[in-house]
């Protein structure tokens, strides 16, 4: 997956990741060239007393450092480039995705979860990249490098690196592989522990009105305990990594002068090769050790770039017509014709064989308790789900052949969840309408019951709206998304638990004023209380999905038991009435 | 009211995410910005003292670290002996095979080579390389460097143990400063800033001890006994090398000042970048709906392409400290090479000595960057520190008293002339006097703001008055423990609190001590047992945190149930605002109900019909009782509780 996100990402940036490798390749040489310069000072100048030489050579080894560092910097600066690049066409990649999607697709994925992918996933894959650039592709260049010119100085020691190098990388294997599960755990119970501190933050009420506070001590001891153990058996293997990297690089040192002295003595080796040989054997494990460390940001890195992929790869379930019908002659009229729908995969469709018809200046309304399918089939209007038998209709076409501008066009919707976009009041309005005069948004907020607190607000229209609208309270969220369909003035409203939030009278002056302005528009509203519903022209009673009554108010109440039973549950409530 | 100041959602998130900019800016190559410890020598002290109970460890662990660190490093010498004793021994066979040693100086003097002459004179020449002498040292390098892993491993063992010990302690004495606070620290302190300073605050200052506390004594001592050794061998090359440092400093410390600002920029439009993924992401079916798709993709590609712009800079400008330091270490290896040759031709320096020289300024310039990162860090860490030091130090809820309650039971309470304000110039229950007769249900009903929720407050000892007393069957409730108070009041909550664990174990949260059938039973009388059975785990469902597997109103039944089980003389109930479905809705009704039964209950009412038959209903206004009586004498009366009523009626019959 990883492999595949980074080719398809990287692609256009293929010449960049050839000037890195180049880079980098130069580079690394050069850092490696340093040692068997010295070693040709040592063995052409010191020992033979040759001054000049030494400066000379001295000056070359200026010369090679200046080209490491230019090469370096640049293959940082492309590294850097290809890497941000790489996000930035991901996020592109899934943000565009996520807009392609029905609310099936973000339902199954999480809004919180396409979040955390679009931002936190790219990152780790973005970091990884630009670390392998800078470091990890290093690694490779410095052991093949390193052992090519260990073998240009000379060719019988160059087994020492031959052995130590693997020895290095299984050690920090063996090590890494022990301590990234305790890593895991830890991660796991570090979140354990702060769960049980955020409850009882949030629950402090309800942990002394009970008396549990020693209770809650003697969990969170627990998970206390718990964390530290494996902390501690982390931080062992944390402890044992550096100690064990620099005993195999010593031994190696130590190996060199053992058998490079032999070898010198034999006559097989100058003396300036052995200086020259400590420091490329430090090196080249220093460089293996630093890409050997940087494999382990691939796992991590892996199951993001998983999850990435899996948004991409997933295609929307609504797809867009291949032959559009842009307009129609009666825009109001709404029509579910034996409509089911079910989730993939489930055994039992959330609603089922759902016939009716809502023509201008109806009102439909859909009552029925939490689970009863209310909401998804006001959301197959839209389209945020399409039907998986049956059909929805608007103005005569279905809704899958119509263009979904013009749908999306002809509808106002106020979705159960009042969600406001950070912005302004008039933002939020103009979201409606994006053309909507100021008189055209007083109006929508006096129908609204919304004009008032709008008024109080510091700065009225240009009162700032903080994101989701959690600045101002539910009620005047709901408010707020009211006219903001209002404000569109659409040909078909689609009510979703729109009046939940608001008190009784304000629920009755909000529809008492709705009431002349939906007058030549289609109405469907899906309410729990009865008394928001009363006056439909039809009430359809949901059931586990069903249609099991339906009629006016009056009719339900001789017919219908599930509707009587809704309605004495709220009598209780509201008796008043 | 205090009572009702619950951070929203979005403000929580705010805050951690600005608390998961801190940590992970060290990813990012440069320390977070504004997040500065106050008075970091006091914090920091503070925090050093927290290890006192392992400090006989920490001891240990500092002389562990000094004699690895001077092993390690005496490494290089003996190497640079070995050299020496190769270097020699070859020569020396060249040599000697010729005459003495003597001789052949004396030779090169003649040809005029007396650089050669020199080097040769400082010299100690055997006859032939002696593999016993060199094994020898040797050996005794590898026992050094052995010697010296072992005790930098038992270091970093023990200091481990140390830094999770410390880290352990610090996470219990939150946790048992969190039941020890009073509610109005809970109240006043947005929320996410407290959970933040609990779980974030308190996970950074481990990732800060751990990584810190060892690299940073093993650099230090590093860096010391490094140079020692550099003085020893050479104090020329010694000073050349340190040259170094403020060299790499200044070019550091330039690199960051520069990435600094690009930093900033990358922290702030990846900000917005994310608020408008947030925003498109959570409202994605109103973005469709409203037919904002292209607007928002808009958005998104400008933003997107922004935060491209200025974060390769950033990780351009960061990226460079390595290259620099490199190029820094590699300027003094040639500086080394080309000096320390020189001075060996001359001889007054062995080949062997700038051999060692070369590693050690190689180890040198390491622990300097490492040094140089955990800066950062540490300002973090120990700012981290500080602010779980503020909470550590918040005053607690005053202690107890060790009076008894009542001995004999009836849930009789009284208000006696109470008065109560959250802020001293804000006072809010004024002279406030009622009894509740035991098995009476008290409904009290009034506006938002009214003081309803501070009564319950007041009861169960959340507050304490100023003034007045309250009694709980003729005993003063400041008298006795609290424990013992609240142990005689079940409480439901609108806030329908539950714990991450299965359905069972939320329901014996009520009485720990319940039996499998007084568990069954309270869930049957309080209906929970019907919508158990439609779970696929029954009784055994995990309650999630978002408590998304439950609707509210099943949740509401939970919280009764737990009530139930916990068979209070007295009872608070603050009833749901929000409607519940319809269905539920009846259920949690008749399961409260069912729970007042037998029992001195506090309704605080939302529904006027829910209350009609309380025994007395209190009408609230602006923290004082302005009506009490039944629901018909309260009609008749035809005052604030008549009018309260009309307009529920007339909203309804307006529907």
């Amino acid at each position: 997956m990883l492999l595949t996100l980074v080719r398809r990402y990287l692609a256009p940036y293929r010449t960049w990741v050839l000037a890195i490798l180049g880079l980098q390749f130069v580079g690394t040489v050069a850092a490696l060239y340093l040692p068997s310069l010295n070693a040709d000072i040592i063995d052409n100048g010191v020992i033979t007393g040759d001054t000049g030489y030494i400066v000379r050579y001295g000056g070359l080894m200026l010369a090679v450092a200046c080209v490491q560092i230019v090469c370096s910097i640049a293959a940082v600066f492309y590294a850097s480039r290809a890497a941000m690049a790489l996000g930035r066409d991901a996020r592109a990649g899934i943000f565009h995705q996520v807009g392609s999607f029905s609310a099936r697709e973000i339902q199954h994925f999480g809004a919180p979860s396409l979040i955390t992918r679009e931002t936190n996933d790219v990152q780790q894959v973005q970091m990884l990249v630009l670390m392998s650039g800078t470091l990890m592709v290093m690694a490779p260049i410095m052991m093949v490098g390193g052992i090519i010119l260990a073998m240009h100085v000379n060719l019988g020691l160059s087994w020492l690196i031959g052995v130590s190098v693997p020895i290095l990388v299984a050690a920090i294997g063996v090590i890494v592989t022990r301590m990234v599960p305790s890593f895991q755990l830890m991660q796991e119970r570090i979140d354990e522990v702060n769960r049980l501190l955020r409850e009882q933050i949030t629950g402090v009420r309800v942990v002394r009105a009970f008396v549990r506070e020693r209770q809650e001590t003697q969990r969170f001891h627990v998970a206390n305990t718990d964390l530290t153990d494996v902390s501690v058996r982390a931080g062992r293997w944390m402890a044992a990594m550096f100690p064990t990297v620099m005993v195999v690089a010593n031994i190696g040192g130590v190996a060199v002068l053992w058998f490079g002295g032999h070898r010198i003595d034999e006559g097989h080796m100058q003396i300036g090769a052995l200086t020259a040989y400590l420091s490329y054997l430090m090196q080249i494990l220093m460089s293996v050790m630093m890409g050997t460390f940087m494999f382990m940001m691939i796992p991590r890195a892996a199951v993001s770039a998983g999850r990435i992929m899996e948004v991409i790869e997933t295609d929307t379930s609504v797809r867009p017509p291949a032959e559009p019908v842009y307009e129609v002659t009666d825009p109001g009229t709404v029509r579910f014709d034996h409509v089911e729908f079910a989730y993939p995969g489930a055994d039992v469709p959330v609603v089922r064989d759902v016939s009716f018809e809502a023509r201008p200046g109806q009102t439909v309304a859909l009552i029925g308790s939490t689970g009863a399918g209310k909401s998804t089939l006001v959301s197959l209007i839209p389209r945020l789900f399409d039907v998986t038998a049956g059909a929805v209709s608007v103005g005569g076409v279905d809704v899958r052949r119509l263009d979904p501008d013009a749908l999306w066009s002809a509808l106002g919707v106020i979705p159960q969840k009042a969600f406001l976009f950070s912005g302004t009041v008039a933002s939020n309005l103009r979201y409606g309408k994006g053309d909507a005069s100021e008189e055209e948004m007083w109006a929508a907020l006096e129908i609204a019951q919304a004009a008032d607190f709008v008024r109080a607000m510091s700065g009225g229209l240009d009162a700032r709206i903080s994101q989701g609208g959690t600045n101002v309270s539910g009620g005047q969220r709901q408010r707020l998304a009211i006219a903001r369909a209002v404000v569109r003035r659409p040909h078909i409203y689609l009510f979703d638990e729109a009046f939940s939030a608001l008190d009784l009278a304000t629920d009755a002056r909000v529809r008492a004023a709705l009431k002349p302005v939906t007058r030549d528009a289609t109405v469907l509203i899906v309410a729990s209380r009865v008394s928001t519903i009363r006056d439909a022209d039809l009430i359809l009673v949901l059931e586990d999905g069903e249609v099991v009554g339906r009629g006016t108010h009056e009719r339900l109440l001789e017919t219908c038991t599930t509707y009587q039973e809704i309605v004495e549950s709220q009598l209780s409530a509201d008796e008043a009435a | 009211m205090a009572s009702t100041t619950v951070s929203s959602p979005g403000q929580l998130k705010e805050t951690e995410r600005a608390q998961a900019n801190g940590p992970g800016g060290g990813r990012w190559g440069v320390g977070m910005v504004g997040q500065k410890a106050s008075a970091f020598g006091p914090s920091a002290r503070r925090l050093i003292g927290q290890m006192r109970p392992d400090r006989l460890k920490a001891y240990a662990v500092l002389g562990f670290a000094v004699c690895s660190v001077i092993l390690t490093a005496l490494g290089p010498k003996i190497l640079g002996h070995a050299t020496d004793l190769i270097f020699g021994g070859l020569t020396g066979k060249e040599v000697l095979a010729h005459g003495t040693k003597q001789q052949a100086i004396d030779a090169l003097n003649a040809t005029g080579n007396h650089t050669k002459a020199q080097l040769l004179s400082s010299m100690h020449l055997t006859r032939g390389v002696n593999f016993d002498t060199v094994g020898m040292a040797l050996l005794f390098a590898l026992v050094v460097y052995v010697g010296g892993a072992v005790l930098s491993f038992a270091q970093g063992y023990l200091l481990n143990d140390v830094v999770q010990n410390t880290v352990k302690r610090m996470r219990a004495d939150v946790e048992d400063k969190v039941n020890a606070l009073p509610l109005s620290y809970f109240d006043r302190q947005p929320r996410g800033e407290l959970l933040s300073r609990v779980t974030n605050d308190i996970d950074n200052i481990s990732q800060t001890l751990q990584q810190t506390m060892s690299q940073l004594l093993s650099s230090v001592l590093t860096i010391a006994a490094v140079l020692s050794f550099m003085v020893w061998i050479s104090p020329l090359l010694a000073v050349i090398a340190l040259v170094s440092v403020p060299i790499s400093m200044v070019l550091g410390h330039r690199v960051m000042r520069r990435s600094q600002p690009l930093f900033i920029d990358q922290w702030r439009r990846t900000g917005r970048l994310n608020s408008h993924i947030e925003e498109t992401f959570t409202g994605h079916a109103l973005v469709k709906v409203f037919g904002k798709q292209h607007e928002a993709e808009e958005v998104f590609e400008r933003e997107n392409e922004a935060l491209y712009q200025s974060s390769y800079g950033a990780q351009f400008v960061s990226g460079l400290v390595r290259p620099i330091m490199m190029f820094v270490g590699n300027l003094n290896y040639v500086i080394i090479a080309v000096v320390g040759g020189l001075r060996v031709a001359q001889g007054s320096m062995s080949l062997g000595d700038i051999q060692a020289f070369i590693q050690y300024s190689r180890q040198f310039t390491q622990p300097l960057t490492s040094i140089a990162s955990m800066a950062n860090l540490l300002q973090s860490g120990v700012a981290s520190a500080e602010r779980v030091f503020e909470l550590l130090d918040a005053p607690e809820e005053p202690a107890d008293d060790t009076g008894n309650p009542a001995t004999e039971r009836h849930g009789e309470v009284r208000f006696e002339h109470v008065s109560f304000s959250y802020a001293p110039d804000i006072p809010l229950i004024k002279d406030l006097s009622l009894v509740a007769e035991p098995g009476q249900t008290v409904a009290i009903v009034g506006p938002t703001g009214a003081g309803k929720t501070t009564l319950v407050n007041l009861i169960m000892r959340f507050y304490d008055i100023q003034s007045g007393r309250i009694t709980l069957d003729g005993v003063d409730i400041t008298s006795m423990p609290r424990s013992a108070l609240r142990g005689q009041i079940g409480m439901v909550l609108q806030d329908t609190w539950l714990f991450e664990g299965t359905i069972r174990d939320n329901i014996a949260y009520g009485n720990p001590d319940a039996t499998e059938q007084q568990i069954l039973a309270a869930a049957r009388a309080t209906f929970v047992d019907r919508f158990v059975h439609s779970l696929p785990d029954g009784y055994a469902t995990i309650v999630d945190e978002e408590g998304s597997n439950l609707s509210s109103g099943e949740r509401q039944l939970v919280t009764i149930a737990r009530a139930f089980l916990a068979d209070p003389e007295l009872l608070i109930l603050d009833e749901a605002t929000s409607s519940v479905d319809t269905r539920t809705e009846l259920l949690v009704q008749h399961a409260m109900s069912a729970l007042r039964t037998d029992r001195t209950s506090f309704v605080i009412a939302h529904r006027l019909s829910t209350i009609r038959d309380a025994d007395l209903i209190l009408v609230m206004e602006h923290g004082q009782i302005v009506e009490q009586g039944t629901h018909s004498s309260l009609l008749r009366a035809d005052g604030a509780y008549a009018r309260l009523y009309q307009a529920q009626f007339a909203a309804a019959a307006v529907a």
